[in-house]
């Protein structure tokens, strides 16, 4: 058998000073940078404005282009190389993003056109002959019908069709979506030489593809912003729900005794308090992954949204797996302090912890390396998500319990005889989590 | 073996039975390896991300359509007012939803109230006083009215927008309401495949709202200012003005603006039309012209309205524009043309949308999206490879640390994404790029399931418990577990499906599905595993675990 711990015996609950620490520390990092360095980077869907993906034959030249744009009276643009594996500087791809003008009765796609004229001048492109970097199947196949390169006479609608696609197929798949001359297409499946000289008559090539266009309204990106922090908040709240009646006080039992101090509000928080910690530890996690976020340069964006909403549910998952073992060994271990009741549940599922993050983190770390530029900054919050979540269920959800507990003054030694003690031999024995008590 | 135990595991290759049929299986009966290719490619859809395609998102100006009702309103009440003599200072519009009555006598107020009430307005429209003024009323729109308003013109909208882009002949479009919570007034648009949205995009934003008028006034006026002026500042009952198309020419050498009157209610509208082709004009080469066909009813009808205005104009308005207004020579029946500075595309697209019908209202461009194939191919070959590793990697780890058991978590795990194909198949979801990002967080979900159990297990063997006992008390213990961490993420995609939109939705779609999937197989496939395996080999051997 491999084992990674094999009786591990930490004191948690005694280093969680430190803990608290640490994550002030990154909390005060993290939201310094948002609060005094321009706020949260939202992406497109959230602030409105156009992206267009442009991949060249050869890596641009950034000025040239940013000028370019000027030229078209684009003043407020970033250009960003991007590539789909690694960081490499010298790529051919960049995003050209525009920010919304503020004419909000300028038609939708006002900026893509004049962002494709400054291209299509800056690249000297000319007019009259289509590009054919740019086509798409069916005017393709129209074309080839007309010219019939391969002689096929009449109703070979059908063999041009599939050879209009198979040469589009070998442009977008094999060439990344951009060719850089015509002879590269012999390659191509079905392009005889004829068809080549057919299509090299009929295009020209602009030495660039548009890879993607998006295009968000003022009033979308404000809308969905207004929707994203309330879908969270809803979550967060249906979570808290469920916890809170799943591990409500009456449940608890053990070295926990009620006391009956304080007014109602406190009273209540004492019973719910499970559910308050689990959150409360989720809410830390998102609030961290935000801060870092800002600091590596990554824009919020609508799956971006999704993933902190997974870095939730996996946090939660987690700080679950030992809350549900604090409930069952405080059954058991009726005599011990709370604290020691905590810091045995945790070392217990410790290298079921360790293994199913590590096993997870590994999981979104290859989504990261390898998922593309598209799904990067996703796996970035899951990454970030997966390592924080899984520290603040031991290193903040179960110290905000047990702070409560001994601020409340009853996380104490229970002295108590209660009927249903059992010795600690036995733990893990006939006992079963019994079913919820009170419902 | 136990027949309960039997009973289990033919339940499960039922499971998997159906599963791959649902994969591959469907919609032939695969034969051939590609026969199953396609089959898999035809069962699990792939989202634009992937595939390529437009991405639309509009509005459609549902205001509108309440502003006309109350127009026309305005309009009836108007009509009937003068038809029965009450007199009346003024019926004018006040906002989108209510128009003010003023200056009514009040000796003829009980037969203001009897017009109002034989032509049923009450079912529309609450009548009260307006707040700071004496001798008015105020009529409000009913709620109710409102909103069967905006759900007819929602519908409307719809079925043109269908018939619209259906006539584009673009493969397995998508049109569809895009519901944000508490406003429906968006429809999304998904072109798979379609590359350059522009035709597809101006198809869908033309008005299409054809009208054939009688001109009431020969003469043409450069601006409204002058036609008011030339009228002495009051229109004529029943008449109104609209402007002429730039291309407009019927009067050489005018290089401005052409305002017409005409007559406010038309003689033929596009609900009327049979049918519309664009062919080429005959008098001026190179310029192209849209013929319609009226609808039997409607020709007779035009027949018997031209016969009786014969040497007067007749104007073909198209959405609030008039492009022509020829002298009608003799009786027509039932086919026009449309004139103007038509090229054979924009003829072609004009025909298009005369055929598919007018919008009930004008439509607003929220989002538009292209993603063009060969991001998609990188975006899907990303993905996949992604998937594809971090599964491997998983299990080889899981062979390694558990042994035997790991084989048994190994299958769980696969079992796991067959129902998750399946179940995609079924419901018709589409695969996206966070969808495959769901798909990964599955898998690790499922590990983490796997993981609980087996290490409840190997601690109740260090405990000293028998294989069998331990294995019935790990899983025991597990489940409340298992089940807390699902049901909680489950909530969590629960509101990310239900407030989310796009791509949220996809992620929400697989996840769910995935972490169902996920109890099920990291449970009772499992444990049924464990069972049969348990039950085959000899009662003091150890766990390989």
């Amino acid at each position: 058998m491999i084992e990674l711990f094999k009786q591990p015996n930490i004191d948690w609950m005694g280093k969680a000073k430190y803990f608290f620490a640490l994550s002030g520390l990154l909390l005060i990092i993290g939201w310094s940078a948002i609060l005094f360095k321009g706020g949260i980077k939202y992406g497109i869907d959230f602030k409105g404005g156009t992206n267009v993906d442009v991949v060249f034959a050869q890596p641009p030249n950034i000025d040239k282009l940013r000028s370019g744009l000027r030229a078209q009276g684009l003043n407020n643009t970033e250009i960003q190389s991007i590539s789909s594996n690694g960081l490499a500087s010298n790529s051919n791809e960049v995003l050209i993003f525009v920010e919304q003008s503020a004419q909000t009765d300028q038609a939708l796609d006002d900026s893509k056109a004049k962002v494709l004229t400054a291209l299509k001048a800056e690249y000297g492109v000319t007019e009259g002959k289509p590009d054919f970097n740019s086509v798409t199947p069916n005017p393709l196949a129209n074309l080839l019908v007309e010219k019939d390169p391969l002689g096929l006479g009449f109703n070979a609608g059908d063999r041009y069709q599939t050879l209009a696609k198979s040469l589009l197929a070998y442009r977008d798949r094999d060439k990344g979506g951009v060719l850089s001359n015509f002879s590269e297409l012999s390659q191509a499946a079905g392009a005889t030489p004829a068809v080549v000289a057919a299509i090299e008559n009929i295009y020209t090539l602009a030495p660039f593809g548009i890879r993607g266009v998006e295009i968000v309204g003022p009033k979308v990106g404000a809308e969905l912003r207004n929707q994203a922090i309330r879908v969270t908040l809803y979550a967060l709240a249906g979570m808290l729900v469920y916890i809170a009646f799943r591990f409500y006080g009456g449940q608890i039992g053990g070295s926990i005794t009620w006391s009956s101090k304080g007014g109602f509000l406190l009273r209540f928080v004492d019973r719910i308090i499970f559910g308050v910690a689990a959150v409360l530890a989720v809410f830390h996690d998102v609030l961290i992954t935000l801060g870092l976020f800002k600091i590596f340069g990554f824009e919020i964006s609508l799956t971006v949204i999704a993933a902190l909403l997974t870095l939730v549910g996996y946090s939660m998952n987690d700080t679950i797996v030992i809350f549900d073992r604090i409930r069952e060994n405080n059954r058991l271990l009726r005599k011990e302090p709370f604290a020691d009741v905590v810091n045995k549940s945790i070392n217990q599922t410790l290298s079921r912890t360790i293994l199913t993050s590590g096993l997870t983190f590994l999981t979104v770390l290859v989504l990261f390396l390898m998922g593309g530029q598209v799904l990067r900054a996703f796996s970035f919050a899951l990454v970030v998500g997966i390592v924080v979540g899984t520290y603040s269920s031991f290193g903040i959800a179960a110290p905000l319990v047990v702070a409560w507990n001994r601020w409340r003054g009853h996380g104490g030694v229970n002295t108590g005889t209660a009927a249903g003690n059992k010795s600690r031999g036995t733990e893990g024995g006939t006992t079963r989590l019994a079913p919820a008590g009170r419902r | 073996m136990n027949p309960n135990l039997k009973y289990k595991i033919g339940f499960i290759v039922a499971v998997v039975i159906i599963c791959v049929y649902f994969t591959l299986g469907l919609p032939t009966f695969p034969t051939s390896f590609t026969q199953l290719k396609q089959n898999f490619e035809h069962q699990i859809k792939l989202g634009l991300d992937l595939q390529g395609g437009t991405h639309l998102i509009l509005q459609v100006q549902l205001q509108e359509a309440v502003a006309q009702e109350t127009d026309q309103a305005v309009d009836r009440l108007t009509t009937q007012l003068r038809e029965k003599n009450v007199h009346y200072e003024e019926v004018r519009r006040v906002d989108d939803e209510h128009f003010i009555v003023r200056g009514v006598p009040s000796d003829q107020f009980n037969q203001f109230r009897d017009v109002v009430h034989d032509n049923n307005f009450e079912g529309n429209w609450t009548m009260g006083t307006a707040p700071g003024e004496t001798n008015a009323t105020l009529f409000t729109m009913r709620p109710t009215t409102k909103a069967a308003i905006q759900e007819t013109t929602m519908s409307q909208t719809l079925e043109t927008l269908e018939r619209r882009i259906n006539a584009l002949g673009l493969t397995e479009p998508t049109i569809q309401k895009h519901g944000r919570v508490g406003q429906d007034n968006e429809i999304m648009v998904q072109l798979p495949g379609e590359g350059d949205p522009a035709a597809a995009m101006r198809v869908i934003q033309a008005g299409g709202q054809l009208e054939l008028k009688l001109v009431e006034d020969p003469q043409t006026y450069p601006s409204e200012a002058a036609a008011l002026a030339a009228k002495g500042g009051v229109l004529p009952a029943g008449s109104e003005l609209v402007q002429g198309t730039a291309e407009n020419r019927t009067q050489p050498g005018q290089n401005g603006e052409v305002w017409y009157l005409l007559q406010r209610t038309p003689a033929v509208t596009g609900r009327d039309l049979r049918s519309a082709t664009e062919s080429r004009n005959s008098e001026m080469p190179g310029q192209w012209q849209i013929n319609f066909v009226l609808s039997s009813d409607a020709g007779r009808n035009f027949g018997r309205f031209t016969e009786a205005n014969i040497g007067r104009q007749m104007a073909i308005v198209l959405d609030h524009k008039v492009y022509s207004a020829p002298t009608i020579q003799g009786r027509i029946e039932d086919t026009g043309r449309i004139d103007g500075n038509f090229s054979q595309e924009s003829a072609h697209e004009l025909a298009q949308v005369l055929r598919a019908g007018a919008l009930p209202a004008s439509i607003k461009y929220l989002e538009e999206a292209t993603v063009g194939p060969s991001l998609g191919a990188d975006s899907i070959r990303h993905g996949v490879q992604a998937s594809i590793l971090s599964l491997l990697v998983v299990m080889a780890f899981m062979l390694v640390y558990y042994r035997l058991s790991g084989a048994n978590a190994v299958l769980a795990l696969l079992l796991n994404l067959v129902i998750l194909l399946a179940a995609m198949a079924m419901f018709g979801a589409v695969l996206t790029l966070p969808g495959i990002a769901g798909v990964i967080l599955t898998i690790g979900m499922g590990v983490d399931s796997n993981v609980l159990v087996f290490e409840r297990i190997r601690e109740e063997i260090r405990n000293g418990k028998s294989a069998s006992a331990a294995v019935e008390a790990g899983f025991d213990k597990a489940f409340l577990t298992i089940i807390d961490t699902h049901v909680t993420t489950v909530v969590s995609a629960f509101f990310l499906f239900i407030f989310g939109t796009g791509p949220i939705r996809g992620f929400a779609i697989t996840l769910t599905i995935g972490l169902i999937a996920n109890v099920f197989t990291a449970i009772y496939v499992s444990k049924t595993i464990f069972q049969y395996h348990l039950a085959k080999m000899d009662r003091q051997a150890e766990l390989s675990i």
